[in-house]
């Protein structure tokens, strides 16, 4: 019935659509395609890959959100998962392999060390990925279990639904970048006036005890 | 040389001839020290005797060099030398195992290399001198083992921070317009 009527009359308000059409903005429907075929860099350095594999194996079944195409090769996949830490040694790798990587990319750290380096506080661990590549989405956990992981995924999918477009304008971010910055500019510091509250005064002399007295070091 | 084993660790010394090889090292090298720790006999030798007490060790059954170790005794308790070295020597047909310790110092740490006598020691010694900048005179090819080429600390060394110098930091930052 639908199809025999015409799709638009000159003078009307609205389209007419025929049956099994949808009309959509070609951004989000890009996005949709991409949000939905995820394939995933395994970067899998630590203990968190084996989360990452349980993560894909029959159990918790990442194709569920299409996300199951794990590739080796950089130049197949859209999303580098960064699991377990990096150390100084490998950080030029990670960097290059995220560079082979195409168009649209995006990186989800997941767990502790990949995020801030975690317990590893040393000379040769990197203290979190992101100060040398552009992350999305962090997952916390030590390792982080597999439902924390597919809940950065769908946060990733909904990301991609919400900010794409099919030209990838959302990846040139210098101007969104400055634009973020200015939104969060931190406040100037607030003077504390400690005379007329009693309370104040005792913790700020408690603190400076504290920081003077050697005997608590030893 | 004295040594730093006698008070660092609760082992007692020992005369040469509770070693098994200890008269033929006295009789090769003049005395060294020895002591035995749960049960291992241990020598400690002069640094610039080490190459041929271990050359004469190899010839008495040790066909096996289980690992070259360093410590590093910077402000230790009671200790007089620096780096102390570590041979763990074995014998694969009579089951004896041989600790062998020699100390060395700044600001030139060096000992002769013991490759000619063991191959594995190729790769034990690199890792030695890439953590604590011990030269060993005589190697093949001492490069780094772990850490970068670029790296230029020895980072095992006590007075070497524990977060570095900034060098997990050095890199290029690499953003969404960069990529």
């Amino acid at each position: 019935m639908a199809l025999t009527q015409p799709v638009s009359q000159p003078g009307a308000s609205h389209l007419e659509l025929p049956e099994n059409v949808v009309v959509s903005r070609l951004d989000e429907l890009a996005s949709w395609c991409r949000k939905n075929s995820l394939w995933p860099m395994p970067f899998a350095t630590a203990c968190c890959g084996i989360e990452l594999m349980a993560t894909g194996a029959a159990k918790h079944d990442l194709a569920r959100f299409g996300a199951e195409v794990f590739r080796f090769s950089p130049r197949q996949c859209d999303l580098m998962i960064v699991a377990g830490r990096v150390v100084m040694k490998m950080l030029p790798v990670l960097q290059r392999i995220w560079q082979q990587m195409h168009e649209p990319k995006w990186c989800i750290s997941m767990g502790a060390c990949a995020s801030t380096g975690g317990v590893f506080d040393t000379y040769a661990v990197v203290q979190g990925i992101d100060r040398f590549i552009p992350v999305d989405m962090y997952v916390p956990g030590c390792p982080p279990r597999p439902e924390q992981l597919i809940q950065a995924i769908i946060d990733l999918q909904d990301k991609i639904q919400r900010e794409g477009t099919i030209t990838g304008r959302e990846f040139n971010t210098r101007q969104r970048q400055q634009r973020k910055r200015a939104l969060v500019e931190i406040p100037q510091l607030l003077t504390v006036d400690a005379s007329r509250n009693p309370n104040l005064q005792r913790q700020l002399a408690g603190s400076a005890r504290d920081l003077h007295d050697p005997s608590d070091l030893q | 040389m004295s040594s730093p084993s006698d008070t660092l660790h609760e082992s007692s010394k020992t005369s040469p001839a509770a070693n098994p090889h200890g008269e033929a090292l006295e009789q090769a090298y003049g005395p060294l020290e020895y002591s035995v720790y749960r049960g291992q006999q241990r020598v400690v030798v002069p640094a610039e005797k080490s190459f041929d007490v271990l050359a004469l060790l190899k010839q008495r059954g040790f066909d096996l060099l289980v690992d070259v170790s360093c410590v590093d005794y910077l402000e230790y308790r009671g200790a007089t030398d620096r780096y102390g070295l570590i041979y763990l020597l074995a014998s694969t047909t009579s089951n004896e195992r041989l600790t062998v310790r020699a100390f060395v110092n700044d600001p030139e740490p060096a000992i002769a290399s013991v490759v000619p006598l063991w191959k594995a020691a190729n790769w034990l010694e690199r890792e030695v001198w890439d953590m604590f900048g011990i030269h060993f005179t005589g190697h093949p090819d001492l490069r780094r083992l772990v850490m970068p080429e670029a790296f230029t600390a020895h980072p095992l060394r006590k007075d070497y921070p524990l977060q570095g110098r900034g060098e997990r930091h050095n890199f290029p930052v690499i953003t969404r317009d960069h990529s």
